[in-house]
């Protein structure tokens, strides 16, 4: 059964390189292929998990070792991969939705001449992201990590011919890059506090206690930053948050890619795959804590400000991932929740892309919500699932984003102290603000009158409904966002299936579960009547008015990238600029008077083998010069 | 004695005589014999250097297949040749570089149109520049065997005389009227450069001769001092090894180039064809790097440790000073040139952090940046002929009309920024890791160096690739078979090596134990080490 682990990612990435490489001949059926190998993966995945489900709790963690990938004294690093429940709950996830949205990217992309290019770049980055849940070390995991960067780049970048899609992608890697750098501090630090960057020898394995217990506190809360830095890149937190609201330049199922099954889940996973680390370094923690929590405010802000659908989701991404990170910074109290809150909403954000990018579909890719309006009428498949989504995400009882959120703020609570009441009360208005924006989304594109505009061709939109292949992973998506929640809570199955990797505390909370409940539903209520009375009362204005200035920094994304090119890029360029002109006329400049001095000796350097035979001759007499002076020299040392 | 180290070297430097000899003329067929007769001996060569290296038994002595000759005996100059691991690898990249260096230049030496007269302007162009190529093979390849000091200097200066000519001869088409000076001032400065750091080596050589003699040592043969060092049978004083390690090293440091004795290598890898640019930076500079390693580490150990913090500041400085300078860059060539004095830093601080992840690093990166960068700067090189134009300012939205050139120059970039699963990731991490153990500030700041290539690489790629299609692009044919045979074996090469060095390390890490051993040093212990099964078998 071990051996299935590598095919998981075989299969997309044979698919990958079957399309790059196959050619025309498989523009017919690649994306088909590319589907099918999906799905194999999936099937794959729940081979394993049947397989995981029958033996013992406390014995799930099965490893399978390839090769040796880089073998150097003292530095081993293996091709070797590890499936316990965490990796098996991500591969699932990866693989379902995954293949999902590779059925309705045959739809969306249908018309798109590089359909089978696309494709390609599906399947790596599922390979990517598979590679980076299954390694067994840090350095591995690493691999998978650039590899998803490389994927989002080229999918972020799809349409390159548009200078905004290629400048999108390219911020996205490199931002994203500068994540990677301190992925590589940690594992360099592993590597000379432990030398190994294994997960079993450091973090330990099935109730071994791991290397992490000896190091000093200090390295491991090193260590511990340095991963929250990259966990930050990927899962885009503050202050590397930035690249997100960009990367919606990509085809839509891309964006239902990177930000409900890849991509910025695996900040969260790092973080949780790392807890034998962060537990023992608490200052770590404390960071992971408030980085989760200035994100979870900070793109709920900004998806409230946002015109564009899609830009407004991707607040509301940032914000969710913000609330995981969160759960993930208070230990055992929080690591199952933070993963059972990315499973809910690796379906109901999906479910929510792919909805607006079937609105998009029928409305001549139109993405400003300001001129939609109306549609429920027009499409109503992509309404009910969309508006199911939203239920979920908003935490409507009995949903599944209202059990995983609802356990997220519980845990904050129950941190304890005034931390444990700060941080509650940041999820808790974070409740509010989701419920705000994402009721104003729903309002503004599905109900009122229509505000539709015709597109730059003079083309009026003529919504419909959108085919098959697109509709039925949004039902599919739906259903996952109704029931999912609910099946996880049950019983604690979800915490105790996790729980042999991740530990589990009850924490002390000074409220009980049941007034966190009602306050949660109180605040989110609130939000929703708030935005009711806002965009549902009155009719909405198709150009955008002024807006109060924290309105105007929200839609400049809180200033993020003018804070960004005033610190880094202006001085950036400055500095770049003034090393090349150092570079040719200071630095160059003595050796070029030099060759001037020659040159002028001996007249203009008119001809190559002028220069050529002065110079050699001068070092012909140089070098006499320097034998008779050295033997001098070294005889009297 | 096996002739085969001998052999190896004489092919390609009788094929350079014979290829020179091939009867002039402007005829096409008389053109493509002489290039057919150029690419058959470095086939040949390519696979007498790849028997060297499969001969080469890992954990046998210090260097094999060693062959020796007398030469100057009144100085005790001997001809001898012998490979460990490392000159094993190098000499197998060589060959494996120069027939698509060739490939790549099939036309960058045919003559121009004819003149008015009906004449053309130098009929024998194409033999000249293809017997160039494989003078600089036939020398490099003896700088990589030799086991003699004074032997080594000899090539070692020598291949500046065809690498001069390479570079002020033949030049790309990009360049307007003002190129013919451009070049022949670029191929000045790197002769002055290297010229300069040959005459100081010379006096170094020469005093290492004179102390070693004084001592019993009236030797040029490297196992014998470098041995005679290791069991203080040979000693130098303070100042002397100090002063002599200081000579060889300036040598090496203007050839690999470290800041800041860089600043011919731009010029000169502008000015050069793309295939001239690659033998300059992945071929001709590897004997810098590779010379550091085997002279300065095996003859001045103690010196090499003096100065071993501050050559790491030095390549430090040029790792992030080379990766700013290639974002500012408007000439592509000019930029793979900055990139790669930056990854040059990273080799230098391989060696020196004195670690074997980092001298293994810093070997297997020799080899990953000539693979990595002779695909990019070859790709880079298709395309300027294209277009006519170095300018990265002349270039937008060549992904659309040429996606498989866009497409290589995309992995390429890649591979420059060293993505894993690409060969140069394994390399840069190791020198990253190994300096790190040792020297935790300088490996932190390096680090940065990660986030500098993606910038320069990417902003190429975006600049030149994506966006609306420019004017002069429109028409741009895609590669072309004989392009694509060049770009594809490099690209598997670095996948392979990415994904499964492991038949290099084997290669590499005994020859780096030994090269550590002489130095004297160890690795750094981890504070609290692990067992590191890592769940598998343990190698």
């Amino acid at each position: 059964m071990n051996s299935l682990i590598p095919l998981l990612v075989a299969a997309p990435l044979a698919g990958a390189a079957l399309l790059l490489l196959g050619g025309r001949a498989l523009d017919r059926f690649g994306h088909w292929l590319a589907t099918a190998l999906a799905a194999l993966s999936f099937g794959f995945g729940l081979a394993l998990f049947s397989d995981l489900l029958g033996r013992d709790a406390e014995h799930r963690t099965v490893t399978k070792h390839l090769f040796s990938w880089i073998p150097v004294n003292g530095f081993q690093a293996d091709f070797t991969f590890r499936l316990d429940q965490l990796s098996m709950t991500f591969v699932l996830l990866i693989t379902g939705v995954g293949t999902l949205i590779h059925l309705y990217s045959v739809g969306y992309m249908a018309h798109d001449e590089r359909r089978r290019r696309f494709f390609a770049y599906l399947n790596l980055f599922l390979a990517a992201m598979l590679l980076l849940v299954v390694a067994d070390n840090y350095l591995l995991l690493y691999f998978g990590w650039e590899g998803v960067g490389l994927a989002s780049y080229l999918l972020i970048g799809f349409w390159q011919h548009k200078p905004s899609a290629a400048t999108a992608a390219k911020k996205a890697f490199i931002v994203n890059r500068v994540g990677d750098m301190g992925l590589s501090i940690a594992i360099m630090l592993m590597f000379a506090e432990f030398g190994s960057f294994a997960f079993g020898p450091i973090l330990g394995s099935e109730g071994a206690a791991g290397g992490a217990h000896q190091a000093s506190e200090g390295k491991l809360t090193a260590i511990g930053l340095m991963l929250l830095l990259a966990a930050c890149g990927k899962s885009a937190q503050v202050p590397l948050q930035s690249w997100l609201g960009d990367a919606m330049e990509g085809p839509t199922p891309v964006s239902a890619l990177i930000h409900a099954a890849t991509m910025v889940t695996a900040g969260v996973y790092l973080i949780t795959r790392s807890s034998a680390i962060f537990d023992l370094a608490p200052d770590a923690q404390t960071a992971v804590v408030v980085v989760g929590a200035v994100t979870l405010l900070f793109g709920a802000i900004v998806g409230c400000a946002k015109d564009d659908i899609k830009k407004a989701l991707a607040g509301s991404t940032m914000s969710q991932i913000g609330y995981m990170v969160l759960a993930a910074g208070l230990g055992p109290i929080g690591y199952a929740f933070a993963i059972m809150h990315l499973v809910t909403h690796g379906f109901f954000k999906a479910g929510l892309f792919l909805g607006a990018g079937s609105v998009m579909h029928g409305m001549n890719d139109e993405v400003n919500m300001r001129h939609y309006g109306g549609l429920r009428k027009y499409m109503p498949v992509t309404f009910v699932t969309f508006g199911l989504g939203y239920l979920a995400i908003i935490g409507f009882p009995g949903l599944s984003g209202f059990f995983s959120k609802d356990k997220i703020i519980e845990a904050a609570f129950a941190k304890g102290g005034t931390e444990g009441w700060i941080l509650g009360l940041c999820a808790l208005v974070g409740a509010a603000v989701t419920a705000f924006y994402m009721t104003r989304v729903m309002v503004l594109t599905f109900f009122g009158e229509k505000r539709w505009q015709p597109d730059e061709e003079g083309n009026a939109p003529h919504p419909h409904e959108s085919p098959k292949t697109m509709t039925v992973p949004m039902v599919l998506l739906a259903f996952g966002s109704v029931f999912a929640g609910g099946l996880f809570a049950f019983n604690d199955s979800f915490l105790k299936w996790l729980e042999p990797v991740t530990g589990h505390e009850e924490g002390n909370s000074p409220l009980a579960p049941l007034t966190v409940t009602l306050l949660t539903t109180a605040c989110m209520l609130a939000g929703v009547a708030l935005a009711y009375l806002v965009y549902g009362r009155s009719p909405v204005p198709v150009v955008p008015p002024v807006g109060s200035p924290l309105t105007r920094a929200a839609r400049r994304d809180l200033l993020q990238d003018d804070f960004n090119h005033a610190v880094l890029v202006r001085p950036g360029s400055a500095l770049t600029a003034t090393l090349v002109y150092f570079d040719s006329r200071g630095l160059d400049g003595f050796v070029n008077g030099l060759a001037a001095t020659i040159g002028g000796l001996s007249g203009r350097l008119r001809r190559v083998q002028n220069g050529f035979v002065r110079s050699y001759a001068l070092s012909m007499f140089g070098g006499t010069l320097v034998l008779v002076a050295t033997t001098l020299l070294m005889r009297s040392v | 004695m096996s002739a085969l180290l001998s052999a190896t070297c004489a092919v390609p430097a009788a094929g350079a005589v014979l290829t020179a000899a091939l009867p002039a003329g402007s005829s096409e067929s008389r053109r493509r014999a002489t290039k057919a007769v150029a690419l058959g001996v470095s086939a040949v060569t390519l696979v007498l250097a790849a028997v060297v290296a499969a001969r080469f038994e890992p954990h046998g002595d210090r260097y094999q297949l060693t062959e020796s000759y007398s030469w100057i005996r009144s100085f005790g100059i001997t001809f001898s040749l012998g490979v460990d691991g490392i000159g094993a690898v190098l000499a197998l990249l060589t060959a494996v570089l120069v027939p698509m260096v060739m490939l790549a230049s099939w036309h960058d030496a045919d003559p121009g149109p004819a003149g008015p007269d009906g004449t053309f302007e130098n009929r024998r162009r194409t033999q000249a520049f293809f017997a160039l190529i494989l003078a600089v093979e036939a020398m490099v390849i003896v700088s990589f065997y030799a086991t003699d000091v004074f032997l080594f200097y000899v090539f070692f200066e020598a291949m500046l005389i065809p690498m001069y000519f390479l570079i002020g001869g033949f030049g790309d088409r990009a360049g307007g009227p003002e190129s013919a000076r451009q070049r022949s001032y670029a191929a000045v400065k790197f002769l002055l450069y290297n010229l300069l750091g040959g005459l100081v080596m010379l006096a170094a050589v020469i005093g290492l001769y004179v102390v070693a003699q004084d001592q019993g040592f009236g030797t040029f043969d490297l196992p014998t001092l470098a041995s005679a060092v290791a069991d203080g049978k040979l000693q130098l004083s303070g100042t002397a090894e100090k002063a002599l390690f200081l000579g060889f090293f300036f040598a090496f440091a203007v050839k690999a180039p470290l800041w800041p004795l860089h600043t011919w290598l731009p010029n000169a890898m502008g000015e050069a064809t793309a295939g001239t640019a690659v033998l300059i930076t992945a071929v001709v500079d590897k004997v810098g790097t590779f010379a550091m390693l085997r002279f300065c580490l095996g003859l001045f150990p103690h010196a090499s440790k003096t100065f071993a913090p501050a050559i790491l500041v030095l390549a430090l400085v040029g790792i992030v000073y080379g990766a700013l300078l290639a974002v500012g860059q408007k000439d592509i060539k000019r930029l793979v040139a900055y990139a790669s004095i930056s990854h040059f830093g990273f080799i230098i601080m391989g060696i020196f952090a004195l670690t074997s992840q980092g001298q293994s690093g810093a070997t297997l990166y020799m080899v990953n940046h000539g693979l990595s960068t002779a695909a990019w700067m070859l790709v880079a090189g298709f395309l300027i002929s294209r277009r006519g134009s170095r300018l990265i300012a002349d270039y937008g939205g060549v992904q659309k009309v040429a996606p498989v050139l866009a497409g290589t120059f995309l992995i390429g970039s890649l591979a420059t920024l060293s993505l894993p699963g690409l060969a140069p990731f394994v390399s840069e991490f190791l020198v990253l890791v190994g300096t790190f153990t040792r020297y935790p500030a300088i490996g932190i700041v390096a680090t940065f160096g990660i986030v500098l290539a993606a910038l320069y690489a990417l902003l190429l790629y975006q600049r030149t690739m994506t966006g609306p299609v420019k004017d002069g692009v429109r028409t741009m044919p895609d590669l072309k078979a004989r392009e694509l045979a060049v770009v594809a074996p490099l690209v598997a090469l670095t996948v392979l090596l990415g994904v499964y060095p492991k038949p290099l390390t084997d290669l590499v890490n005994p020859s780096v134990n030994a090269t550590l051993s002489q130095v004297h040093e160890t690795d750094p212990a981890p504070a609290h080490p692990v067992a590191a099964t890592s769940g598998g078998e343990q190698k």
